[in-house]
Formats: structure tokens, C-alpha cells, sequence
């Protein structure tokens, strides 16, 4: 080996040494025990009391945001509990949940019973905390100034399988609307917005019409919608809030005359059927663990401020109070 | 001796009289090129463009925020890349470059079974990343229990960045003259010797350079991670083999994904930061290779 050759072996070595040494470095501020050490104590006093651990989150990319909020808050009350949250989709969640790789998995429609199959395998227990509500909302460009409202019918019309390949104009769905062209987008199949979609408007869950533009990403739904005169999309309510200035949202008739999607209307039952739960699946053995008590305390505590600041639809007073004792019967009950 | 006299260099003799053929499959060489330089301009443009008000240290000093856009960052998926890049590199070149060593030296080619592995390291460097991805879920992460962590990830792209290590290595090692080998051998040295104090510091820039490139195909990977479960929102750097973590590539999925406009910007700013440390990675292999390049 020449002498240069060896400086050179050296140098690389060198690099990888410190880059990874770096890397330790700058994490040590956080740097916390992986396994919480600390015997459980009562939530209440554990609020004030410095705990430590790793919650892990996944699931629903609807459900997401709200939590990655309160993740974020309880950051600054907790400093070393770690608390990472995936976005999987509700399924992927699921998946992972079930298999003991997460804490609590986040969900857009209730578990299936398969998924409750795989997680009895595994002997992993779980609750359903409904933690705020969603809006569905249909969506249409500003320039689309004939549709206004449209019932469950026309909208089963528009995505039941049978339309594959023959409603394929406006025009097709009602004789009043124009004969633009229809293009529709929305979310995959792996997406829990898609079973709910489905199952309440074409009655099963999972039938759809195949020749529409799927995607996981609600932006590509906004691009797509806002930039096709004769297209629709539908997807989570916040979704909307965004881009008001390009989207207008269809109000919904389901027999008892056209219901906006808006805050009031998803929090007092009428605007059906496509307002809905999201919720959140706790294992209640990760309850037993102080850190996830406290960040399901915290969560639940300040579940109002946590949905507007995400941008939800917040809980009504019912559904809260339902939430809090569901927290409190879920610690006691571990 | 009169053709002598007037002595004409190939390229002035073929430049003489060239039919028009040959003009325009220049030129399509040429557009090629440009074609492939163009995108790369238009996309190093539009991104640092959209990317700009949000280029500054605060993308690489603070966490992602859902919270508050305007000091959000993506410093967890930069260390999550430099750990998980860091290891792979770790366990793949040592093991690679063995590999190699033992293929191009010690391996009898007309066995069948060297052959074998030869073609299955060949299909295993074309094998797309989402089914390193499922083998790294399915097996590395489930059935060895090591779960989503900076460990599983860093293995997973161990197996992905692997192939590629041991074909680049092969060729740098298959590029030393065969004399060099001779000479060592005939002066008394072992079989090992030569290997170890001739043909590895011979081959050292090829084999450099094909792991950077190799690194480099891995520092970009989304797919794997995201199958692996490599969270979208960490708010602290990994800590440890079991740690999460997340990766530049998939914060910047994460980013384009959310619906608030400026999360946007961010994404198009790490997108910059991702495209300078390939750039860096490469230019690093190109210097090396023509520092150290060696001629025989």
C-alpha cells in the first residue's frame, strides 16, 4: 500500500468516524433511555413529574395532523418522552398496530374484523377513543357553476361500479347538468376516507368504479379537481379549509334537503352521511406505561384547543365528555 | 513519399468530405446530451426557485413542526439519512469488497456454483427497492424482531446498496493488470500478500468510487423506509440502533403530502439540501477517482 493510499483509507475513516459520531452528538440532548424505567404512577401527578419513553404512532394520514399536533405540544410539556408518528394510511396502521410495532394507531372508519382477528392473534388488546369528526367533503373546480348540490343518489350514480366506463359526462348523471366531461379523482384503496366513501355511498365497502385517478396525496386531488372544468374529488374536510379559493364543496342531499360540509353541520349530525368519527386505537398495555397515560391525558385535556389548531372539526360537548370517561374507564380497567 | 510529405491527422482526414450522415448523428448525440442536462437544469431551477425563501439554517437546525411552518425544519431526517447512510456503509463495504475479493481471486469460474452466484448477484443489483423494502419488513424488522429502527433500515439498504458494492468492486479489481499479480507472486509473496498489498490499493479509487455511487443510490431511497415504517413526524435525532427515525427522502414525501402551502416550500428546500449532498457524493468520486487514479 502506498503511503498515499493509506492516508487516503484513513481519511474515509476518519469521515465515517465523525459524521456518525456527529450524528450521536447532536441527539444526546434528547438522547432518553429507550424503556421507561420509572415505576407507573397516577396520571395526575405524573403530569408535573418528568417522564420518559417512546410512544410510537401510526395509522391514517386524515387522522395524522391532529395528532402530530398534539405530539408536538406534549413535546414541550414532556422533553424526553419521544413521540414519533408515521402516516401509514388507517390499513398500513392497522398492520403494524396488530403486530405489536406500535402504541397507538390512528384511524379514519372502525377497525375491520379481520385486523381485530390479527391483533386477537397477537394477543393485543386496544380501545376506540373517537377524538373529532370529519366532514367528507365533494368537491368541484370554481368554474363548475351548475352543480351546487347533488344527492346520495347521483353521487352513488357517479362512483358505484357500474358507471365504469358509462357515466362519463355530467350530463349522464342528471339531464339538467351539461355535457362536460366528468373527471373524477380521489383517494386509494389503501386509504380508510375510501372504505367510508364507498361503504356509505355505494353501500359496500370497497366498491368503487376502477377509472378514476387514485392518490394517496390530497394534493394531487386538489390539482387534479382544481384544474379540470367537468372534475369532482372528494377527501377530508381540512383538506378543503386549504384551498377554498380554488375548490367549491357540494352541499349533500340525503332526503331531508342540501347540508353544507361545514363545522356546525358535521358536529350536530346533519350532514350525513358523510360525516364521520376519526379515531385513535390505544393497546391497553402501552396505557399501563406512565408516558402514554399522560399523552393520552394530555391529549384528551385539550382535545378542543388541539382540533382547531390541526384544523378539525372539534368533538360536540357529548362526544367530549363520552371521550374523557372512555380515558378514564381505559386506566382503570388496564 | 509525397503522401508522407503532407502529414494529416485522422480527424482532419475524416473532417474532409463528410457526408451529411454523419452531421446529423452528431448532432443527435449532442441533443441527447443536451436533453439530459436540460431536465437537470430545469429541475435544479424550479426547485431551488420554489424552495428559496426557506433555504436557511432554519431547515437544517430545528425539528419538523406541524405546529409552526415557520421554523419548521427536517433536522431528524438529516441525521436520520447520515445514521442509517453511515451504517450501510459500514456493512456493506467491508462485506462487498470481500465478496469481490473472493469472486475475482479465489472463486473457479468454471464450478458451477461460482457462476450461479455470479448471476444472482447481477439480478440482485436490478431488484427495484420497494422489494428490498418487503424483504426488510418481512424478515429483518418482524422476523428478527429488531422492528422499525435506525438497525433494520440500515441493514435493509445494506442488501440493496450490496450488489452494486461487489460488481464495482469486481471490475476495479478485475482492472489490474494481471502482471502486477505476476510479479508479486514470482517475488516470494503469498496469494494473500498480493492481494492485500497489491491488487486492493491498485483498485482502491474503483472500488471508492462505485461504493459512492452506490451510497448515493441509497441516500435517495423513499421506498424501502417507507414500507420499514420510518416515521413521518420525529421531533428528535435517533439516539441509538433501535431508535426511530426518519430519512430526508421520505420527510420530503411527508411534506409534499401536508395540506398547508408553506409545508410546500420546505419540501422543495430539502429537496435542494438532498440534490447538493448527491452532488457533493459524486463530485467526491470523481476527484477520487482521478487523484488516485493509477496507469500501467
Amino acid at each position: 500500500m502506498t503511503s498515499g493510499q493509506r492516508r487516503l483509507l484513513g481519511v474515509a475513516t476518519a469521515a465515517l468516524v465523525v459524521s456518525l459520531s456527529a450524528a450521536c452528538g447532536s441527539g444526546g440532548g434528547n438522547s432518553t433511555a429507550q424503556q421507561s424505567g420509572a415505576p407507573a404512577q397516577s396520571a395526575d401527578a405524573g403530569a408535573q413529574q418528568e417522564l420518559s419513553g417512546q410512544i410510537k404512532i401510526d395509522g391514517s394520514s386524515t387522522v395524522g395532523p391532529l395528532i402530530q399536533v398534539a405530539s408536538e405540544a406534549f413535546g414541550e410539556e414532556q422533553p424526553k418522552v419521544q413521540v414519533p408518528v408515521g402516516t401509514s394510511g388507517t390499513g398500513g396502521g392497522f398492520e403494524k398496530f396488530c403486530a405489536g410495532e406500535t402504541d397507538i394507531s390512528n384511524a379514519s372508519r372502525p377497525i375491520k374484523d379481520e385486523e381485530k382477528a390479527a391483533c386477537e392473534a397477537k394477543g393485543i388488546k386496544f380501545a376506540e377513543l373517537t377524538v373529532a369528526t370529519d366532514a367528507l367533503t365533494v368537491v368541484v373546480p370554481k368554474e363548475n357553476t351548475w352543480a351546487t348540490c347533488l344527492t346520495v343518489e347521483q353521487l352513488k350514480k357517479m362512483w358505484e361500479p357500474a358507471a365504469e366506463g358509462k357515466v362519463k359526462t355530467w350530463k349522464d348523471v342528471d339531464p339538467k347538468f351539461p355535457a362536460e366531461e366528468l373527471k373524477l379523482f380521489g383517494p386509494g384503496t389503501d386509504s380508510g376516507t375510501f372504505d367510508y366513501f364507498t361503504d356509505e355511498i355505494n353501500g359496500e365497502e370497497g366498491a368503487s368504479r376502477k377509472d378514476y385517478s387514485p392518490s394517496e396525496n390530497d394534493n394531487d386531488i386538489v390539482t387534479g379537481v382544481a384544474g379540470a372544468k367537468g372534475g369532482l374529488g372528494y377527501f377530508g374536510f381540512t383538506y378543503y379549509e386549504e384551498n377554498m379559493d380554488k375548490l367549491k364543496a357540494l352541499e349533500i342531499d340525503s332526503g331531508k334537503g342540501c347540508v353544507a360540509p361545514s363545522v356546525e353541520n358535521a358536529q350536530n349530525g346533519t350532514y350525513v352521511p358523510l360525516s364521520r368519527p376519526l379515531y385513535i386505537y390505544p393497546s391497553t398495555t402501552a396505557v399501563k406505561r406512565p408516558e402514554v397515560a399522560a399523552f393520552l391525558d394530555y391529549l384528551v385535556g385539550n382535545i378542543g384547543t388541539l382540533a382547531k389548531e390541526a384544523k378539525f372539526i372539534p368533538l360536540n360537548a357529548e362526544q367530549e365528555a363520552k371521550l374523557k370517561s372512555d380515558v378514564a374507564a381505559l386506566k382503570t380497567a388496564g | 513519399m509525397a503522401v508522407l510529405s503532407t502529414p494529416r491527422s485522422a480527424v482532419q482526414l475524416a473532417g474532409q468530405g463528410r457526408p451529411l450522415k454523419e452531421h446529423l448523428f452528431r448532432l443527435m448525440l449532442l441533443a441527447s446530451l443536451l436533453i439530459a442536462l436540460g431536465v437537470l437544469a430545469v429541475l435544479l431551477v424550479y426547485v431551488v426557485n420554489r424552495g428559496w425563501p426557506r433555504l436557511d439554517a432554519r431547515l437544517w437546525e430545528n425539528f419538523p413542526s406541524i405546529r409552526r411552518p415557520d421554523s419548521s425544519g427536517v433536522l431528524s431526517g438529516i441525521t436520520g439519512t447520515v445514521w442509517v447512510v453511515g451504517l450501510t456503509a459500514l456493512f456493506a463495504l467491508p462485506t462487498g469488497v470481500l465478496a469481490a475479493v473472493y469472486l475475482e481471486e479465489y472463486a473457479d469460474k468454471t464450478k458451477w456454483y461460482n457462476r450461479l452466484i455470479e448471476l444472482n448477484i447481477s439480478n440482485l443489483a436490478a431488484v427495484p427497492s420497494i422489494v428490498y423494502g418487503i424483504l426488510g419488513l418481512g424478515i429483518i424488522s418482524r422476523t428478527m424482531g429488531l422492528g422499525p429502527s435506525v438497525l433494520t433500515g440500515a441493514l435493509t439498504l445494506t442488501l440493496l446498496v450490496l450488489p452494486i458494492v461487489i460488481i464495482a468492486s469486481r471490475e476495479a479489481i478485475k482492472a489490474v493488470p494481471p502482471s502486477i499479480r505476476e510479479g508479486s507472486l514470482a517475488l516470494g509473496a503469498t496469494q494473500w500478500q498480493t492481494i492485500w498489498r497489491q491488487v486492493l490499493p491498485a483498485s482502491v479509487p474503483g472500488i471508492a468510487t462505485g461504493s459512492i455511487l452506490a451510497l448515493s443510490r441509497a441516500i435517495g431511497e423513499a421506498a424501502p423506509f417507507m414500507l420499514l415504517g420510518a416515521a413521518t413526524l420525529v421531533r428528535f435525532n435517533p439516539d441509538g440502533l433501535d431508535s426511530s427515525f426518519s430519512v430526508l427522502p421520505v420527510q420530503i414525501y411527508y411534506l409534499i403530502a401536508q395540506s398547508r402551502p408553506e409545508f410546500h416550500v420546505i419540501a422543495a428546500a430539502a429537496i435542494v439540501i438532498l440534490l447538493a449532498i448527491l452532488l457533493l457524493m459524486n463530485s467526491v468520486a470523481i476527484w477520487l477517482r482521478n487523484r488516485y487514479q493509477k496507469r500501467w
